[in-house]
């Protein structure tokens, strides 16, 4: 059976990547009828195939190898190859993910075809994918179609709506073997360090507050620390303060940083530019505080403070305390 | 050794958003008045990755190779005087509307036809539409690897070594030389030219090569040769009235902002 769209899934910590079933979850919105097949690649991972179809793939592919435990850009390409072959899917999805950014290019290349690289948005028309994807720092969005097969594209991560997970759902499961080629890996990882957050994981929490380069310095971000706690949310920060070695770069949001999409994102000097924006603009609501009134932040803004931040953050914090006591 | 940076002259991205304009029906970004091109910010941090590559290695030659019209003189000067030694400009009318995968094969054949290249140093992405995938386009139709996205950048005994920004931690990852290496911002501010840096820049050469002089012709290049096309670019409407907060102190401004937060259930 030849899947009609393919989705390269990932597996975490806490079972099939949240992702992957909003990739799913398009690609079932967006087959129509079709077939959706979902790539699982890596070591144990086909304990996870049941759970892809019940998120909506109708096949899962799983290339299961220990050689195949942690990413590598030349085992996993020869993986890819082969789950795109026996899928003959015309559209691959990938998230864009650490996994997604690096081989999706890659096989596009490989394979002489096009990649929509960070799409927001897809629309299947006239059979092409359409991906809507912003660009200019933010400050546009483009439309492209991929006019070659496989259509390649990936997809951010909270732009789609998962399917409802239906454990009843039937789907087959293919092995595919992954005869790793060793002569073709010229890539070697030699260190991993990954930033465990502690408490909300930035991308997930529903609220965040995040601090600029107005701040002044590290110290500063006290305040931002302590409204993050009152508030139980992630705290964040711009990339002038990450640059600045204020903060550590997994708390950037933005372009080439996080993007959240958080309930409440609490803006604390920071000028708002496209950049940050990018990063932050789905946000269902936004608040900011800047001294300056004209600032670029309130215009994305529902509501918002022209102040000193530094008058600002300790009443804030204390009103914020009473009216969660109340 | 030898090293190409790839560096993209684009429309300044340090404009306020405000000013920032499209021409929907041309689909391209219509600079403010006055407003010229800017090399893109994450190439020119490649090529501060190569300069310090050469501080360790002195005998390295460093060739700095722009695609674009004439007016990308601008961008290879200003890497020229940041220590590149050559300058390579690829211009040709047939240059001028290409998709990724035509880009990557226009990069790639100057790089083959350059010879004796051991690492090339990409933008982790143009600062224009930010796709980030013309780096591992290269390596792919030059069959080499690809470590993208690099925070350090070290050769060792012909081993290339990057140290990889992931969205949650780093890893360091390494391949044999020749290969390609994107870079981002982690790396650090570009160097600043030196006044008798820049005074040499006309003293270093600059060659110009056309499709033709890279074996490369409408059939490659041509809008039927296209794997992507663009449908539409648009600047999307952001309505939101934003509600300033009211009081004589900054201490009622707080409350208000709290008693809002609460109103409208978000805290
Ligand atoms: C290709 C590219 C990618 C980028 N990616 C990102 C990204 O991912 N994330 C990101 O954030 N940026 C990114 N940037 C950078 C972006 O363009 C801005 O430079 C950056 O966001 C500015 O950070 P900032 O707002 O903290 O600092 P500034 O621009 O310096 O703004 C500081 C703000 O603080 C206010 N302020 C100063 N003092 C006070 C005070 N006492 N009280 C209250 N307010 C005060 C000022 O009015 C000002 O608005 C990118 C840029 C480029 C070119
Ligand atoms: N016209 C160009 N000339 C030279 N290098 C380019 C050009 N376009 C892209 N590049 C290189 O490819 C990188 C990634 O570009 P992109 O895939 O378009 O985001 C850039 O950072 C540059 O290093």
């Amino acid at each position: 059976m030849a899947s009609s769209i393919l989705v390269v899934g990932e597996v975490g910590e806490g079972g099939l990547a949240p992702i992957t079933k909003e990739m799913l979850g398009a690609a079932r919105r967006l087959s129509a009828d079709g077939s959706v097949g979902c790539a699982l690649i890596g070591s144990g991972v086909e304990a996870h195939a049941q759970s892809a179809i019940a998120h909506g793939a109708d096949e899962v592919f799983v290339v299961d190898d220990a050689a195949l435990a942690e990413y590598n850009a030349d085992t996993y390409l020869q993986a890819m190859l082969k789950v795109a072959e026996q899928a003959s899917a015309p559209v691959i999805l990938f998230g864009q993910t650490n996994l997604g950014r690096d081989l999706a290019p890659r096989l596009a290349f490989r394979l002489e075809t096009g990649v929509i690289m960070d799409t927001i948005e897809l629309a299947m028309e006239g059979g092409r994918l359409h991906g809507t994807r912003p660009c200019y720092g933010g400050n546009a969005r483009a439309v492209h179609v991929v006019n070659a097969d496989p259509q390649v594209a990936t997809v951010r991560a909270k732009s789609q709506e998962p399917a409802i997970e239906d454990s009843s759902r039937q789907g087959q499961v293919t092995n595919v073997d992954a005869a790793i080629d060793q002569s073709a890996i010229r890539v070697k990882v030699t260190s991993r360090s990954g930033v465990s957050a502690e408490g909300v994981r930035l991308e997930d929490a529903d609220v965040v507050v995040s601090g600029g380069r107005g701040l002044g310095g590290p110290e500063n971000f006290d305040v931002i620390e302590e409204l993050a706690t009152v508030l139980g949310a992630a705290v964040g920060a711009s990339r002038a303060v990450c640059d600045l070695e204020w903060r550590p770069v997994s708390d950037q949001v933005g372009l080439t940083g996080k993007v959240v999409s958080p309930t409440l994102y609490i803006a604390v000097a920071i000028s708002g530019a496209s950049q940050h924006m990018a990063g932050c603009s789905g946000s269902k609501n936004i608040v900011a505080i800047n001294k300056d009134a004209d600032a670029n932040i309130f215009k994305a803004s529902r509501f918002g403070i022209a102040e000193d931040y530094a008058t600002i953050m300790k009443p804030l914090i204390e009103a914020v305390k009473q009216e969660k006591g109340a | 050794m030898h090293i190409v940076v790839c560096v993209k002259q684009v429309p300044d991205w340090d404009i306020p958003p405000s000013s920032f304009k499209i021409d929907e029906s041309l689909k391209q970004v219509v600079p403010p008045p006055g407003v010229v091109d800017v090399p893109s910010q994450f190439d020119m941090i490649g090529v501060e990755a190569a300069m310090l590559l050469k501080d360790e290695a002195p005998d390295t030659k460093v060739t700095i190779m722009s695609m674009g019209p004439e007016a990308v003189q601008d961008t290879i000067k200003k890497s020229l005087a940041m220590g590149g030694d050559e300058g390579l400009l690829l211009n040709d009318t047939l240059f001028e509307d290409l998709d990724w995968y035509q880009l990557a094969l226009v990069l790639s054949t100057a790089i083959k036809k350059l010879e004796s290249v051991d690492l090339v140093i990409c933008g982790r992405q143009a600062v224009d539409w930010d796709m980030g995938v013309a780096g591992s386009g290269i390596a792919e139709l030059l069959g080499w690897p690809a470590l993208t996205i690099g925070k350090s950048i070290k050769v060792n005994d012909g081993t290339l070594v990057l140290e990889r920004v992931l969205m949650d931690g780093f890893e360091t990852v390494e391949a044999q030389l020749p290969a390609v290496a994107t870079i981002s911002n982690e790396l650090g501010e570009p160097r600043y030219p030196k006044l008798q840096q820049i005074m040499q820049v006309k003293k270093k050469q600059v060659t110009v090569w056309s499709a033709a002089d890279l074996g490369l012709d409408d059939s490659q290049l041509g809008a039927d040769a296209r794997k992507m096309t663009l449908e539409r670019l648009y600047v999307p409407v952001t309505a939101v009235e934003c509600e300033f907060m009211e009081g004589d102190t900054p201490e009622e401004k707080a409350q208000n902002l709290a008693k809002k937060l609460a109103e409208a259930k978000l805290i």
